[in-house]
């Protein structure tokens, strides 16, 4: 580190190795989900899911993802090949960008930007682009159909999560995810903006394509979705990225509603977690109970009901402001 | 300069032969507009193996375990079907306790077959737990059957002239305790299922059957109990045992999934029902009627049967010339009428509706291949 801070200066170094920690924690937190939803989908329907590899299955997901490296790459004849290429590349990193700003606790903060919370909202938006490339180079009608709807729903839903967003930060009056944690040393903000809180989580559990909103890969009507012509580490980047961005959106969760690193006892950053993965645990939850919405249902929800509630909810927020 | 054509507004989808939610190896083709469906044409015949002509080169117990493979689901009722035309055919009568055992084991598979279909409509519908829970019941189902007949899924139980194999204490015992069970799961099913706001808005006025459509299209089963139409064959052409028990045909109102879905479901507590009272009316006596030939050879005439199965109306028509072997059998099954009325729902839905309706329609693909 102290190498590293001679010649690249002392935000250099911390960059590099906030970029390397990200990679690790981003590996092992989608290993560790993708286990976890097993579990959990097993317990809920009554079985014991994964339990041959390592205690209760707990490194069954390092085998899975052996495997899925081993696999061929399989590049079928008629698609556009660079987009082809380039869409699980173009999913994954914007995911990984998002970390570099989450503020696991007040020291554990890679760069603490003043445009935080906008920087999070622009890089999440980038994955549809990747799924639009899958869809339309795969040459598919079942994965064109998935992207469609992607893009259809990530535009619906995209504009309450906004505007939900926004009447968090009219109260904390920044941008900065540090500053609106610390702005809930006493409360947590889930309990001034309830109904924000549930329009944030039902837009993410949305954003990240998940039941009951996952058309876009709708097993039972697309086959697959978007990603049905991918295989391999290909296939498996796109899953990377859908765990990753479930914990993205969980973590802008903790920071704006459910008071980031603060909790008794505990050191922050475990508080964080704990936060993030109960989150995580509910969009599970939801998965695993829920039937699948029909896509009109979709749009009609966000436009018609989600839409105007956070509009009012803005209005109200910035009313009370002005009051006060 | 290219000149594009921009005249074709719809284009054509495959929804499989290899299709999550087709059950089988069934294929749709839909012409589609955007999302919407303006035409849909099932495709069938990717399973057909040719029952009904290896019925003419078999004698009637050879063909027996046919009836099996055409409906895996409802297996005993397919077997019974035959049975009874062969003895109609034979003028054979099966003991009042083979008659008991025949509809309480029926009744038991027909329950499985509609937890099968719940699991996998929900599934279409994209709630993956029910399936489990569903398959959780249907294992001590299995279980069940599999000490009295000795297989799990394709059932060769049923002989003509009764049955060849007694009820024993453990499975009148397992039984009581299954009936049990079930009732207190069906409202398991209630708090994830039917009460649930995303499965009702998915399935309300979804895929409307009228009246009319039921008789212009032949439907039967639930899709006409659905609709409203009491038609149910072991009511109105009382077979076997069927006349001694009380029991009631659930109907919907309206004819959507929805509705056809709650037909079912009550279905399955009215079978529960039926088994009970048969434990309980058990009659002592043989269970095999007596002098039944080794060689079975029928004198020539014609029988048709008909037989209420899960998915509604299985006829059984053989014609006899006076061999061992039949002349000609024709397998009538509910789900090839069932699904023929699928082009006239399905237009102007969209796929998702697509995929419910034909997860309500309940099609077993083999049957309508045959």
């Amino acid at each position: 580190m102290e190498l590293l801070a001679q010649f690249l200066g002392i935000e250099g170094a911390r960059m590099i190795v906030g970029l390397i920690a990200v990679i690790a924690l981003v590996s092992v937190n989608a290993l560790f989900l993708i286990w976890m939803e097993r579990k959990v989908a097993a317990h809920m329907q009554l079985r014991p899911g994964p339990m041959e590899v390592g205690p209760h299955g707990a490194i069954q997901t390092v085998a899975d993802a052996l495997k899925l490296m081993g696999k061929e790459l399989i590049t079928p004849d008629e698609v556009d090949k660079p987009i082809f290429w380039l869409a699980p590349i173009v999913v994954f990193l914007p995911v990984l960008l998002s970390f570099l700003v989450v503020p696991f606790s007040q020291t554990w903060i890679i760069r603490d930007m003043n445009v935080g919370i906008v920087l999070i909202l622009a890089f999440s938006t980038l994955p549809v682009l990747a799924i639009l490339m899958a869809g339309w180079a795969s040459n598919n009608k079942y994965a064109v159909f998935g992207a469609i709807r992607s893009v259809a729903q990530n535009i619906a839903y995209e504009i309450p999560l906004l505007i939900t967003v926004m009447s968090i930060i009219l109260m904390v009056g920044s941008f900065k995810l540090s500053d609106i944690v610390a702005a809930q040393s006493q409360y947590w903000y889930v309990l001034l903006q309830p109904l924000a809180f549930i329009i944030y989580i039902t837009c993410g559990t949305a954003e990240t394509n998940r039941a009951p909103f996952d058309l876009p890969e709708a097993e039972s009507e697309l086959v697959a979705g978007f990603h049905t012509e991918y295989s391999g580490m290909r296939f498996a980047l796109f899953f990377l990225a859908e765990y990753t961005n479930m914990f993205i959106v969980s973590a802008i969760a903790t920071v704006l509603f459910l008071g980031g690193w603060h909790g008794p006892f505990l050191p922050g950053v475990i508080w964080f977690l704990l936060k993030v993965y109960a989150l995580i645990f509910l969009m599970m939850w939801f998965r695993w109970t829920f039937p699948r919405v029909r896509f009109d249902q979709l749009i009609t929800f966000a436009w018609k009901i989600l839409i105007p509630l956070a509009f009012a909810n803005l209005l109200i927020t910035a009313l009370v402001l002005k009051l006060r | 300069m290219i000149e594009y054509s921009l005249e074709e507004k719809t284009y054509t989808l495959n929804l499989g032969p290899q299709h999550p939610s087709t059950h089988g190896v069934l294929r749709v083709l839909l012409e589609m507009e955007g999302e919407f469906i303006t035409k849909a044409e099932p495709v069938i015949g990717y399973g057909h193996r040719g029952h009904e002509h290896m019925a003419e080169n078999r004698n009637y117990l050879q063909f027996l375990p046919n009836m099996a493979r055409v409906d895996y689901l409802h297996a005993l009722a397919f077997n019974q079907g035959y049975c009874m035309a062969v003895e109609k055919l034979m003028g054979l009568a099966v003991p009042e306790r083979g008659e008991f055992i025949r509809v309480i084991t029926a009744e038991l598979n027909r329950i499985s077959s509609h937890l099968v279909w719940l699991g996998a409509y929900l599934l279409d519908l994209g709630a993956f737990t029910p399936i489990l829970y569903c398959f959780d019941d249907r294992e001590n189902l299995l279980d069940l059957l599999d000490r009295i007949t000795g297989s799990r899924l394709t059932y060769c139980f049923f002989r003509p002239g009764g049955v060849p194999q007694d009820l024993d204490d453990e499975f009148i015992t397992g039984t009581r305790a299954f009936i049990k069970r079930l009732r207190t799961r069906f409202k398991d099913y209630d708090n994830l299922v039917t009460k649930n706001v995303i499965f009702i808005n998915r399935t309300k006025d979804v895929g409307v059957i009228t009246k009319d459509q039921c008789v212009k299209y032949g439907l039967t089963g639930p899709m006409v109990r659905g609709s409203g139409i009491a038609y149910d064959i072991r009511k109105s052409e009382p077979y076997s045992a069927y006349p001694q028990f009380d029991f009631v045909i659930p109907i919907g109102d309206k004819g959507d999934i929805l509705d056809r879905y709650v037909v079912r479901v009550r279905e399955m507590e009215q079978s529960l029902r039926i088994i009970e009272q048969a434990l309980d009316k058990l009659p002592n006596g043989p269970i095999m009627a007596e002098k039944v030939p080794k060689r079975l050879k029928p004198a020539a005439g014609e029988v048709y049967q008909a037989v209420e199965t899960a998915r509604g109306e299985f006829g059984c028509y053989i014609v006899s010339q006076g061999d061992i072997k039949p002349y000609r059998i024709k397998l009538r099954v509910p789900s090839f009428g069932n699904l023929s009325i699928l082009p006239e729902l399905a237009v102007d839905t969209l796929v998702a509706d697509l995929v419910a309706i034909l997860g309500s329609i309940d099609v077993v693909v083999p049957e309508i291949d045959r």
